[in-house]
């Protein structure tokens, strides 16, 4: 079975969140707030329960590249379409006690709404705090991958809607030779802080959102080392069956005494 | 999410014609961009801070009040069977065992109940026990919290019913069975509270995953042996226990007082800093003196078991605010990252 993945780039895109709405309206998600943030043109903030693609507008006093035609004052402007990661190894799948979120057979993570019983411990378990629980729904919600459309031949509904092809849907390693091979172009146009996002050497093990960034990213809101949490499991549950130890041998002293 | 609402803090100035028109003054008669306002300014034009508006990177926990107040009473609930079965099998006094397997009881209809209600589908809760899964510190609570139910519900019924005066062999057995899994399961329902926060990605919360079970361990220890001295249980077992809990919170206390990277930021700044550092003064050092200085009066045994009880369950709550006030600092998520890159490149360099 092939696994699908994203591969977004920041170098394509025009920050004209065609994607935004083309997943609100494929997949029915709710109003996530109206609000102006004086954030450049980003007033969506952040990837949520209710916004499962997220278009950032960067605004650096950086050399863009080779367009530069200002050097005293050098700026450029960024976007990136931000989305669900789908981990090698999901933080929320892992933690999720319910078994409403799974593996699907394209190698996504997805939430099962009829299962998920909104007990939050996805939430804080994501090391890219994507999923989060809806209000006033109770359950925890985030990017599907459009699973229902990829069951039925067609692609993801952000990936369809990009006028610029800065969101690729694909197989996952073709996708991935392909962020490498354009990395390379873009340093060899002069883009010298291009670089790809996909947290390989760590527990998170790569995932199926590849992203294709300028400088570091930080930046982007994206986490230069995260891990899945699951690592942390042995060396806290050592600790509690040693202090459990210890607890007894006190217990048993004081009714010893 | 409302207007008032936007992340980065309620200080940040909101964008507005005003500012904006502000910011083209400025530019227009210094001739330059506008960026000595840096961050301050939500609606200054560039950044130079190398984050992105210092909106969060992670979610906060959605936890609302119940699973704090359950940590405390989970934790009570759990070492309370442990002092009821060590207690039995030292032949301790009979109706101190009994009060402390009622706790345990009590424990084990309030735990579900106040967890129950923190779900965002209530009506779902059995879901819970739909997986078994080892790598789930959630999954395995639920697990821990249905069998230690089942387990002191056996021993509070079998010893209630061999009071009543029901002859029969199967009781004492059966007893000593409930009372042994309640221990068992009651060791881990007190501590594995502190691997369910400590396996999380909130870094304020897995940067002290070895500290946390121990910490909730001992408020549990003391919590429950605090109950026991109100219900009139003022034996040298309940005094040491008291005694063992005080200074091992000092020492918890401690532990985090020396400890001052960006990731600690919570433990020592805001609600939840200064929620931490009260609570922690209460149930370490004051609970401690209190017990030293007055150790012969029931008056000062009823005070040192208050201010350790009020002290477990305002760090509870504190411990909740820390993880919010964790996530929502980019900064904290970044600089831990970072000093793991520089030592996973130090440690490449050494092979």
């Amino acid at each position: 079975m092939t696994k699908a993945a994203f591969l977004t780039d920041a170098t394509l895109c025009i920050g004209c969140k065609a994607c935004e709405v083309a997943c609100k309206e494929w997949n029915e998600v709710p109003d996530d707030g109206m609000i102006w943030t004086g954030f450049s043109y980003d007033n969506t903030q952040m990837l949520g329960a209710s916004t499962w693609r997220h278009v950032m507008f960067l605004e650096q006093p950086a050399v863009a590249g080779p367009q530069q035609v200002d050097m005293e004052n050098p700026f450029r402007w960024i976007f990136l379409s931000d989305v669900c990661k789908h981990c090698g190894n999901a933080g929320c799948l892992e933690a999720c006690p319910t078994g409403a979120i799974v593996r699907t057979d394209v190698g996504s993570v997805l939430v099962q709404s009829d299962v998920c019983n909104g007990c939050g411990y996805c939430v804080v378990s994501c090391p890219f705090g994507v999923v989060d629980k809806r209000h006033p729904d109770g359950r925890a919600f985030k990017c599907t991958f459009c699973y229902d459309r990829q069951s039925a031949g067609m692609i993801p509904a952000c990936a369809k809607a990009c006028p610029t092809q800065s969101i690729r849907f694909g197989e996952l390693d073709e996708l991935r030779e392909a962020s490498v091979a354009r990395v390379a172009e873009l340093q060899g146009r002069g883009y010298t802080d291009a670089q790809v996002y996909d947290p390989l050497e760590t527990s998170v093990g790569g995932t199926h959102a590849m992203f294709v960034i300028l400088g570091q990213p930080d930046a982007y809101n994206l986490p230069p080392a995260p891990e899945v949490p699951t690592i942390y499991l042995k060396s806290a549950w050592t600790s509690a069956l040693v202090s459990a130890l210890v607890l007894v041998a006190i217990v048993c002293g004081a009714f010893l005494f | 999410m409302a207007a008032t609402d936007i992340p980065g803090g309620p200080g940040r100035p909101k964008a507005s014609e005003d500012r904006l028109d502000a910011i083209r003054n400025e530019a227009s008669t210094t001739g330059k961009v506008v960026t000595g306002a840096g961050r301050a300014h939500a609606s200054a034009p560039i950044r130079e801070a190398e984050d992105y508006y210092n909106l969060p990177v992670l979610k906060p926990p959605t936890w609302t009040w119940e699973v704090p107040l359950y940590f405390f009473i989970g934790g009570i609930a759990g070492v309370s069977s442990v002092i009821a079965f060590v207690g039995h099998l030292f032949h301790a006094d009979p109706p101190m065992v009994r009060v402390a397997l009622w706790i345990a009881f009590v424990g084990t209809v309030l735990c579900p109940a106040l967890l129950i209600s923190d779900l965002g589908r209530p009506l779902r809760f059995l879901n819970m026990l739909r997986v078994f899964k080892w790598r789930s510190a959630m999954s395995m609570g639920s697990w821990i919290l249905s069998s230690f139910g089942a387990a002191v519900f056996l021993a509070v019924a079998t010893n209630e019913l061999v009071l009543y005066g029901i002859q029969s062999p199967f009781l004492p057995a059966l007893r000593w069975v409930g009372e042994f899994a309640g221990a068992v399961t009651g060791l881990l329902l007190a501590s594995y509270t502190g691997v369910l926060i400590g396996a999380t990605a909130i870094p304020v919360w897995h940067e002290h995953r070895r500290l946390l079970p121990a910490h909730f361990l001992t408020s549990g220890l003391g919590g429950s042996s605090a109950i026991l001295e109100f219900f009139g249980f003022l034996v040298p077992a309940t005094q040491i226990l008291g005694f063992a809990a005080a200074s091992g919170e000092t020492l918890v206390g401690i532990m985090l007082e020396l400890r001052h990277s960006r990731v600690d930021r919570p433990l020592h700044h805001g609600k939840s800093g200064w929620t931490m550092r009260i609570a922690g003064t209460l149930e370490g050092p004051i609970a401690l003196f209190v017990r030293i200085l007055w150790k012969g009066s029931a008056h000062g045994r009823y005070a040192a078991a208050a201010c350790f009880l009020v002290g477990a369950l305002c760090s509870r709550y504190a411990w909740i605010w820390a993880g919010r006030a964790s996530a929502h600092d980019p900064q904290a998520v970044f600089e831990s990252q970072h000093v793991a890159i520089a030592a996973r490149k130090a440690a490449h360099r050494a092979v």
